[in-house]
């Protein structure tokens, strides 16, 4: 029989009559309807579901964790937020802390967190595709979702969708706000936060129109090329120039240079000989007298660095400053550059000189070794400059005749919601914007030679950092409730007026201490000091400051002031930065009794211990975390005191003293054994 | 948490296989294999631990022997940079690593093979912390490694001597771990001298919140070396 006639006789079998017809059918419509329960059984979360019933059975709690086991899809539905999330389908032991280190994923429970799981969902921090309920659409990317499951080392991201402030527990996010900040990142990228408030940069990269004063066109070609040769430590990144670009760079820059402005103090000591070991040695003395390292690191005989990262390190700072320029600015920075953080000392033209002659010895000679420049031809120069122009200089430093250039980048407001359909990867990468953003940071000219973006020297880590603060910018953000959102307290534009203002100007107090939340955090805050010290004390001090706490290495300088300067500033602090809080004078200490005193000992040494961590007796006491207490009654208001034990957080938020909330008795008693404490002052004590 | 100890090393033993052999093969061979440094360190999960792993081959006068064969090996998608290598002059092979994205204990191997190819292995043991834990570890940073961390440097001076009942490291957990969770967090509330202890130690409520502390109990848990395990909790079977 031929196969027509199989097929036909096979057919005659089933449809040969109205019932074989209908017996087919029925069979035809059985089988199709046992798709869809046999397509049900065999699902991905159902199988996730069994299997976590079966991990509970035989386990002593198992009767409550079955009675919280839900079946089926589970879901959590949030239409402020905008999420759908499904993933408690599958991850059924997100609230079973008795899992913990029992279970493997999906059945852990989550790590303990200050937000509740069913009110944020889990996509807000996790990312991934929340209404999925298969594992490879929920966590990877799809060609309908671009976004796949955040990795674990960025999840701080989503922390800073909402907290604009920083938070205690995100310190990789906080670490990389402070990097696009710290590392001029913004002032080539724009970058706003969700309530609008553009990043601005913490940085202070020189001007440069008048660098042919400071230094050579060797050194500067040498820089340029490569800014971590010279100093380990430097900010600015490499730029990765020819040798042609260099040069010519190099060449408009000494050519665009203008001497200093003629009517700036010029007082020039005579440059001590290089020669002179004691001059030199004298010169060390004076540097680390005037507390120099304090925002300068410089390293040691030793190969260790050593010093802070507010100035720039000055190891090799005899090879590119001339001694005339650094004499210059040691008398009075601004001069050169009037928006520095360095302070204007007030420096004796000797010490000038042993300070310069000190910092000239402090040579290097590698970045320089090589470098052999032919004078500059008017063709080099202009290509320098249209190199300046191209490669977004004037986006951080300022020169004669370039303008700066606005949104010289592209902006990253919302880089944390690129489309991935947007980024062109380079080949060999994976496509996520993880490690898309990483890459980009890392090795940026790994995505085309012609791309500006010059390469920075980051760890591992500061890298992740730095992803974690860019993938905080989402356009998410922008769309929560305002309720959530935890803005970052607003920039206080808080200047101190008139003759004190000026001086504190000149000072730059702000470099390092901080009033009503503006300046730095080196030195304590001083927003209140006008209730809290004496204001003989605070004379002396400013003359001559000493060390009031012993294990800093961190120091306030010597300024030398005149008694003038001495007496305005005191009298401003200790007017203006009165706390509303109390009367500096409601205590009056000559009141107290020796009864107190001796009571207020007691409780010193007893109740609170506090010899743990201040010094009040030399011979005795050993603590240093907080400042010498020898000189308490001398240095400290009576008010201020009893108050500050009560509740020092009040006064001075974020301080390491603790919020005691101690009674009015006690404090009252310890007040008057402080004010007891007016030790001789020695002589020297800053050495 | 042992059963998620041996899990874990279930899995590096079934992870070692699929190990790609692109390795460069041994030049020598030691009889030995130890750490050097980089082991107990703690990282957010996910992140970086800050030094890297060093393991040294041994000869038999426990001598390095450059030129041997080590192979990094971690569950839970712990990367190792560089996987696999060849010793250094000194004997030694330095790794950086990246841990898995779950918190939790981290049982990392290093192995090399003697001359009769068996396997020769040391671990490092690390430690991934969840959000509460790295806050609990920021806040130790600020407010309590002064005193319970010995080690002093230039930039922060230790205060551990010169206290007079020497407080305990957070990672002791051989005198921590006897202490309950309830007595843990009374004395950091609380202070020493509320429970009977020195008064040196001060209490940190109400500077720190309640939650906060809690975060300081759970990172002293995290650290704690030998490893605490809750009392309390039996289970019949896994």
């Amino acid at each position: 029989m031929s196969a027509r006639g199989r097929t036909r006789s096979a057919g005659r079998f089933l449809f040969g009559g109205s019932a074989r017809s209908f017996a087919s059918l029925s069979v035809v419509l059985l089988a199709v309807l046992a798709i869809v329960p046999a397509k049900d059984h065999f699902r991905e979360w159902l199988r996730y579901q069994n299997q976590y019933q079966s991990l509970i059975r035989n386990r002593s709690d198992g009767v409550s964790l079955a009675r919280r086991f839900q079946g089926g899809v589970q879901q959590i539905w949030l239409p402020d937020l905008g999420v759908v999330d499904r993933c408690a389908t599958c991850h059924v032991a997100l609230k079973e802390t008795s899992l913990a280190g029992i279970g493997t994923e999906p059945f852990l429970p989550h790590s303990p967190i200050p937000h509740s799981l069913t009110e944020f969902g889990c996509v807000m921090c996790h990312r991934g595709q929340g209404a999925a309920t298969t594992v490879s659409e929920a966590h990877g990317a799809t060609p309908s979702w671009e976004q796949p499951i955040l990795p674990a080392r960025y999840v701080e991201s989503s922390c800073g969708q909402c907290h604009e402030r920083p938070l205690t527990g995100t310190p990789q996010l906080n670490a990389g706000r402070g990097m696009l900040a710290r590392y001029g990142c913004v002032r080539c990228h724009k970058v706003t936060s969700p309530e609008g408030r553009a990043m601005t940069a913490t940085d202070v990269p020189p001007p440069l129109v008048h660098i042919a004063e400071k230094t050579t066109r060797d050194w500067i070609f040498a820089w340029i090329k490569n800014p971590q040769a010279y100093a380990a430590t430097a900010t600015m990144p490499n730029f990765q120039l020819s040798d042609e670009d260099a040069r010519d760079i190099s060449a408009f820059l000494i050519g665009q240079s203008t001497p200093y402005p003629a009517e700036a103090n010029r007082k020039t000591p005579p440059v001590p000989s290089q020669d002179d070991a004691a001059a030199v040695q004298q010169g060390a003395s004076v540097y680390g007298e005037s507390f120099c390292a304090s925002c300068h690191a410089m390293q040691n005989a030793a190969g260790m660095m050593v010093g802070g990262d507010i100035g720039p390190e000055l190891t090799g700072v005899g090879s590119k400053a001339k001694p005339e320029w650094l004499a210059e600015w040691l008398n009075d920075p601004k001069v050169y550059d009037p928006d520095t953080a360095m302070p204007h000392y007030r420096f004796e033209t000797k010490d000038i000189g042993l300070i310069m002659g000190f910092l000239e010895s402090r040579t290097e000679s590698d970045s320089l070794s090589n470098v052999h420049l032919d004078p500059a031809t008017p063709a080099q120069i202009a290509h320098g400059k249209s190199l300046v122009n191209e490669r977004g200089c004037a986006a951080c430093h300022t020169f004669n005749g370039v303008a700066h250039p606005d949104n010289f980048a592209p902006e990253l407001t919302a880089v944390g919601s690129l489309h991935l359909a947007k980024i062109v990867f380079a080949p060999g990468m994976p496509h996520t914007l993880p490690d898309y953003i990483s890459a980009k940071i890392r090795k940026p000219r790994s995505f085309g030679n012609a791309l500006k973006m010059p390469q920075f020297t980051f760890s591992d880590s500061q890298v992740d950092a730095l992803v974690t603060a860019l993938l905080a910018q989402t356009s998410r953000a922008k769309t929560l409730p305002a309720a959530l959102r935890i803005p970052a307290a607003p920039p206080s534009t808080y200047r101190p007026a008139g003759r004190a203002g000026a001086l504190m100007n000149d000072l730059r107090c702000f470099s390092c201490h901080t009033i009503d939340a503006r300046g730095g955090d080196m030195a304590p805050d001083l927003t209140w000091e006008g209730s809290s010290v004496q204001r003989s004390w605070l004379v002396n001090f400013l003359k001559r400051p000493n060390t009031l706490r012993p294990a800093l290495i961190r120091r306030m300088p010597k300024f030398n002031f005149t008694d003038e300067e001495a007496s305005v500033l005191a009298d401003y602090i200790m007017t203006a930065y009165q706390t509303p809080e109390f009367d500096r004078d409601q205590i009056d200490a000559s009141k107290f009794s020796a009864a107190d005193a001796a009571n207020g000992k007691d409780l010193y040494y007893g109740k609170y211990a506090c010899e743990s961590c201040h010094i009040l007796d030399p011979n005795k006491d050993k603590g240093y975390i907080g400042p010498t207490l020898t000189q308490a009654g001398l240095r400290l208001n009576a008010a201020w005191i009893f108050h500050w034990l009560k509740n020092a957080q009040a006064l001075r938020p974020g301080t390491l003293e603790l919020n005691w909330n101690m009674n009015d008795d006690d404090a009252r008693a310890i007040t008057a054994f402080l004010m007891q404490q007016k030790a001789a002052s020695k002589e020297g004590a800053s050495r | 948490m042992r059963r998620a100890f041996m899990a874990l090393a279930l899995l590096a033993a079934v992870g070692c296989r699929k190990v790609p052999s692109s390795a460069p093969a041994a030049s020598a061979f030691g009889v030995a294999i130890v750490g050097v440094s980089g082991e107990k360190q703690a990282a957010g999960a996910g992140g970086s631990v800050d030094q890297p792993i060093v393991a040294q081959v041994n000869d038999a006068q426990g001598a390095g022997v450059p030129g041997a064969l080590v192979e990094f090996h971690g569950a839970g998608g712990v990367r190792f940079d560089p996987p696999s290598g060849l010793t250094g002059s000194d004997g030694q092979l330095s790794a950086t690593v990246r841990l898995g994205g779950a918190p939790g204990r981290y049982s990392l191997v290093a192995t090399t093979r003697d001359k009769a190819g068996k396997p020769l292995v040391v671990t490092f043991p690390e430690i991934a912390l969840d959000y509460q834990q790295t806050l609990g570890r920021e806040l130790n940073e600020k407010y309590c490694s002064r005193c319970h961390n010995s080690e002093s440097s230039a930039e922060k001076v230790s205060n551990h001597d010169n206290l007079s009942v020497p407080p305990h490291a957070f990672s002791d957990g051989a005198t921590l771990n006897q202490i309950d969770s309830a007595n843990l967090l009374a004395i950091i509330s609380h202070g020493g001298a509320a429970l009977g202890k020195s008064p040196e130690m001060p209490p940190y409520s109400p500077t720190l919140s309640a939650s906060d502390v809690d975060a300081l109990a759970a990172y002293i848990r995290a650290i704690a070396d030998p490893p605490y395990r809750p009392q309390g909790v039996f289970y019949a079977n896994p």
